[in-house]
């Protein structure tokens, strides 16, 4: 049995002479909630471009529920969904048309019911029928997440899924990754929020300057902050500030 | 890819169900891709017409086949503004990601085109009645001008399909259509090629516009087609192949 959604290992990637990813090492448990962070332009939605077969490796060894990307990706599709960092809806038809267009897509036999069931989950039944370009953004980044549910994949991969929206919003973004979860769907998010990363994850990983640079639960990656001066107060320190170390410690070396 | 590949006619379905709706919602865009064909075929009839000898008594029949290609162009520049946008909102990466069969999402883009210009072209058809144009052409020839301005269409939106997928603005992605709206020009889609001096002549008789228009022009009047039927042909067929080669080759080369 295979118990690992994602293994990537010595992965590399670059854009022309830019070397973005420089051998990338990280697994995935399956069932699990997986932060990818990193700050603008550190390369995680390169990462996801090519665990989800958009995008080519230069070298390494990247698996996704078994897998090779590079030689099997009808394989890997089959059993992934990805939101990307832009919500990918079609603007002129309805939220409606766009979930039936998706479950036809992905060949499933009740596209009306399951449309019907999404639109309820995600509060878009008064929106169903109005077209997309009318939405609001929060709408329609719920309606490009429930369009990734549509089939029910094993692993979905989200790009900043909260990048753009207001708190309340993103709340409900994170109760539905974490419904997810409980129901045994593999989660890959990223994210440049450490609270984010924080509220939901299981494992956290750290891309920075084309390497993971840490990589565990949150109390492992506080162990590795170095020990506060208590004085007066006592002072857990925020996921920010572990983030914050560890990218000055590698800046030293 | 066995898995896949059985599924082209439902994911196409799927594709030309979304096409059809973006085509249905967007009638604006018919109005723009017939306005200017429209508006040539008034001024030239109404206006340019009496001095132009073009030797037939209806200005209109000899006008209409050239008017048509024009429209066929100008509408082939939405199919490359709307694959542009597709690039750019993401759609593309959602398709791709997804197990279906790739190249239903250009022939999407493709059977759209078809479908909108025969709606122009249609419009354009009404309005050249109300003008005048008849036509004593059987069955037969109708539908042969069907095929060769459905071959043209195709022909001109596989190459619009290039710019679509590689433009990097949306004015660089319908610039493509400008040299192919004044094709029909140096043609002999609105005078006679022999009243042109040499060397204009010389191209204008051997550009493929010249032999589509004289060819769609002998059907509609029951006149021998001769070569002309011929070299449309090839000159559609040439320019589709080459096209689709050469923009499926980029396809996949930025579909990775
Ligand atoms: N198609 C491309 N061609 C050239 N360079 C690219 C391309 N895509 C990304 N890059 C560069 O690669 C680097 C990593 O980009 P990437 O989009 O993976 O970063 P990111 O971590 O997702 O950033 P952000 O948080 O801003 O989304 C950036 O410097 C970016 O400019
Ligand atoms: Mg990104």
């Amino acid at each position: 049995m295979q118990n690992k959604a994602i293994q990537v290992k010595g992965l590399q990637k670059s854009y022309k002479k830019l070397h973005v990813l420089k051998g990338v090492y990280f697994e995935v448990e399956k069932g699990s909630i997986f932060a990818l962070l990193g700050s603008n332009g550190a390369g995680k939605t390169t990462i996801i471009k090519i665990l989800t077969t958009l995008l080519k490796q230069d070298s390494g060894v990247t698996t996704v529920n078994g897998f090779d990307v590079t030689s099997k990706p009808d394989n890997v599709r089959q059993s992934i969904s990805l939101t990307g960092q832009f919500a990918a809806v079609d603007e002129i038809l309805t939220g409606r048309e766009n979930l039936i267009m998706i479950a036809k897509l992905r060949h499933l036999t009740n596209p009306r019911q399951i449309a019907d069931n999404l639109l309820k989950r995600f509060g878009l039944i008064d929106a169903a029928d109005r077209r997309v370009s009318t939405y609001s953004g929060g709408m329609r980044r719920r309606l490009d997440l429930a369009m990734s549910l549509v089939g029910k994949p094993q692993l979905i991969f989200l790009d900043e899924p909260t990048t753009g929206l207001d708190p309340e919003a993103r709340i409900e973004v994170w109760k539905i990754v974490k419904e997810l979860a409980d129901n045994g769907t593999t989660v890959f998010l990223t994210t440049q929020y450490l609270e984010e990363a924080e509220q939901l994850a299981d494992r956290i990983a750290i891309l920075h300057e084309g390497r993971i640079i840490a990589n565990g639960t949150l109390a492992e990656l506080k162990k590795l902050f170095p020990p506060v001066k208590v004085e007066y107060i006592e002072k857990q320190p925020t996921l920010e500030e572990i983030f914050l170390a560890i990218i000055g410690k590698e800046e030293e070396k | 890819m066995e898995a896949t590949k059985r599924h082209f006619f439902s994911d196409m379905g799927a594709m030309l169900g979304r096409s059809m709706r973006h085509i249905t919602r967007s009638m604006d865009t018919i109005i723009t891709v017939t306005i200017i064909p429209i508006a040539m075929m008034l001024l030239f009839v109404y206006v340019f017409g009496g001095a132009i000898q073009a030797g037939t008594d209806n200005y209109v029949n000899y006008l209409l086949p050239g008017i048509m290609l024009m429209a066929i162009a100008s509408g082939t520049a939405y199919t490359a503004f709307r694959l542009f946008l597709d690039m750019q909102r993401g759609i593309f990466e959602r398709f791709h990601s997804m197990p279906i069969e790739r190249s239903t999402v250009l022939w999407g883009h493709v059977l759209t085109s078809l479908v909108s210009n025969t709606i122009s072209v249609v419009v354009i058809l009404l309005v050249a009645l109300i003008m005048g144009f008849r036509s004593s052409a059987g069955v037969l020839s109708w539908l042969t001008v069907a095929g060769i301005l459905a071959l043209f269409t195709l022909a001109l939106t596989w190459i619009a399909v290039i710019p679509g997928l590689t433009a990097k603005s949306v004015d660089g992605a319908s610039a493509f259509s400008y040299p192919l709206l004044f094709l029909p020009f140096i043609s002999s889609a609105f005078v006679p090629t022999e009243s042109m001096p040499p060397i204009v002549r010389a191209f204008a008789e051997n550009q493929p516009v010249t032999s589509i228009v004289e060819a769609i022009r002998a059907l509609l009047s029951s006149q021998p087609v001769g070569n002309n039927l011929w070299i449309a042909l090839v000159w559609c067929l040439g320019i589709h192949l080459v096209a689709y080669v050469f923009a499926m080759w980029i396809y996949r080369h930025k579909a990775a």
